[in-house]
């Protein structure tokens, strides 16, 4: 896509919603696929859309990464372990063949019943959750796979034992890391995009969030108790910080969104597998074209435009 | 005994029984009234002991322009990037609009936003200087943090130099949003850049440092250097409390107790501070 074209799209995706034009943030995706995006984004979420996005993203029913695998790829071999410490149960990781090529691939774990959400523990990395996941990233690396990430946590886990761990350095590390792979990478997000927990293996060449995953700097709950002092103010926080992938999309923070079957995910994981699968292939064949120095370069320079500014 | 715990986390590696640290600065009271041990000074009697307590030794908040006065050779510092200022993508609403938080927070601190980069040279040694602000919005992190932190690396890469960064903030600013969230990969790269140019991140975690900023540059330094007593965590002790419903170890998060558990190099009385940079700057060659 020309430069021209480029802006010309970030021209229309700022006129819609009143944005301000993102200061030299490139869009990396295609013309065509943004195209039909758009006409999504001119029905203007709302409010009722948006909470039912956290509510889908985080549906019992919703599949989760290993759900995923199980139908996307074959010959899956999990990996197991940091080298360090132990096997954090919240984070998976392995590689597997994804339409014939060798792929790594990270993701988030979520439990389906109670022992398991307790195994899992909910979705939420220690340390060495972020650790196994940079071991995978560099094993990808090493051997020439592109590298997936499955995104799907509330958080990274707020435990003792986890700050004597050092939580903020491995996810600052894991980010680092994403950061300095030769390796095409597509990272997506597949129900609770939570802070600085999902970014630490979110730092991609393309970034997809599904139709209804959320993706934010905090839960709505937890924004709603520090800004409103109340937990219930949840759905108002949802609305105030748009944590849907429509306005992820409009504000440059991810590349595409990935449909699900009508309904949610939850409806028909065969299906959803299906289209995720699709979004996958498409991403990794257009990211093979490119040079691997030029997709680190492009990463970074795509990472370093994020946000909104203003001069006086 | 570290391990697998019956519910099959991994938590649980030492048990103090102490007070609830998150407790420690609670109260309110007058800003020059140690905390710790109660003396009052007059506000120059503070600013003469680096805002340290002559008495019990208790480290007091030292806002970014006195933070670089503190460091820096006096008449060295110039500010750059000075005319950045946040704008409200998400046109964000709480109790009140963020504009008129951001203007507030201008209007009560003098600063543009939570942190103060440019150029200085402390000794003698030429580097760059970040030095962030908690009293602007919590020193939260959203993009004017982010673009001012990435362009003081990207200044400091240029010259293969150094980059000190004095961190004090809550984390990521909420009224940005996701964009905030953005910007720890946006340090995050920088830092890499200035690192494969040569150049050397000096961090400095001051109290407090936690949240977004924790989990991106602030941990990314070549020397990591934390000042005495300073809460250095990603989770703060208030959410680890009700999350885990455990009693917290007295010192959680501190910088004692990350410098136990091998997340910092150094735990750095204020009065040292400026003598231990200088010598880092020296050993690293930063000062071409």
């Amino acid at each position: 896509m020309s430069q021209e074209a480029e802006l010309g799209l970030r021209d229309r995706l700022a006129q819609l919603s009143g944005v301000k034009l993102l200061r030299g943030t490139k869009l990396s995706a295609e013309l065509e696929r943004l195209q039909r995006q758009l006409e999504r984004l001119r029905q203007d979420t709302t409010d009722e859309e948006i909470w039912r996005s956290v509510e889908l993203a985080r549906h019992e029913k919703r599949p989760y990464t290993l759900d995923y695998v199980e139908r996307m790829l074959d010959d899956w071999f999990e990996l197991h372990g940091d080298r360090a410490r132990m096997d954090d149960h919240a984070v998976v990781a392995g590689i597997g063949s994804l339409g014939g090529r060798t792929i790594a691939l990270v993701g988030h774990q979520k439990g389906r019943d109670l022992k398991e959400r307790a195994t899992r523990n909910f979705g939420m990395a220690y340390p060495e959750g972020y650790r196994k996941a940079m071991r995978t990233m560099e094993l990808a690396g090493r051997h020439g796979f592109p590298l997936v990430t499955l995104v799907d946590t509330p958080g990274a886990y707020p435990g003792i034992a986890a700050e004597q761990h050092g939580q903020g350095g491995a996810i600052a590390r894991s980010q680092a890391a994403m950061l300095r792979l030769e390796v095409p990478t597509v990272a997506v997000v597949i129900g609770e995009g939570g802070s600085g927990g999902a970014i630490a293996i979110a730092v991609a060449d393309r970034v997809l969030m599904q139709e209804h995953a959320i993706y934010s700097v905090i839960s709505p709950e937890g924004c709603a108790s520090i800004l409103w002092r109340d937990a219930a103010q949840a759905k108002k926080a949802a609305s105030a910080f748009k944590p849907d992938a429509a306005h992820c999309l409009e504000l440059g923070v991810i590349d595409g969104i990935v449909p699900e079957p009508e309904g949610g995910a939850q409806i028909d994981h065969d299906a959803a597998a299906v289209l995720l699968r699709e979004a996958l292939v498409a991403h990794l064949d257009e990211l093979a074209a490119v040079a691997a120095d030029e997709l680190r370069r492009r990463r970074r320079a795509k990472f370093r435009a994020m946000g909104v500014l203003a001069h006086v | 005994m570290p391990g697998v715990s019956a519910a099959g986390n991994i938590d649980v590696s030492i048990e103090h029984k102490k007070s609830d640290p998150s407790e420690r600065d609670g109260g309110g009271g007058h800003p020059n009234t140690c905390p710790r041990c109660g003396s009052h000074y007059r506000d120059d009697e503070l600013a003469e002991h680096l805002r340290v307590c002559p008495h019990c030794g208790h480290h007091f908040p030292v806002k970014a322009h006195e933070r670089v006065a503190q460091l820096a050779d006096p008449g060295t510092f110039e500010e750059e990037d000075g005319d950045l200022r946040s704008a409200d993508p998400l046109e964000f609403f709480d109790l009140k609009p963020y504009v008129e938080r951001l203007a507030e927070a201008e209007l009560g601190t003098g600063l543009g936003d939570a942190i103060l980069t440019g150029r200085t040279a402390i000794e003698g040694h030429p580097c760059r200087i970040a030095a962030m602000d908690f009293s602007f919005m919590g020193g939260s992190m959203g993009s004017v943090v982010g673009e001012r932190f990435a362009r003081a690396c990207e200044r400091a890469a240029e010259d293969a130099g150094a980059l000190i960064s004095v961190s004090a903030s809550g984390g990521a600013r909420m009224q940005e949003g996701i964009l905030a969230l953005m910007q720890l990969p946006k340090t995050v790269g920088a830092v890499g850049e200035l690192q494969d140019a040569g150049g050397v991140l000096l961090s400095v975690l001051a109290h407090p440092t936690t949240g977004g900023v924790t989990a991106s540059f602030a941990s990314l330094g070549d020397v990591t250097l934390a000042e005495p007593g300073a809460l250095t965590s990603f989770a703060g002790p208030r959410v680890v409390a009700q999350t885990t419903r455990e009693k917290l170890p007295d010192d959680f998060g501190l910088a004692e107790s990350n410098f136990r558990f091998g997340h910092v190099d150094a735990v750095v009385p204020r009065a040292e501070l400026r003598a231990t940079l200088s010598r880092l700057l020296r050993l690293f060659g930063a000062s071409r």
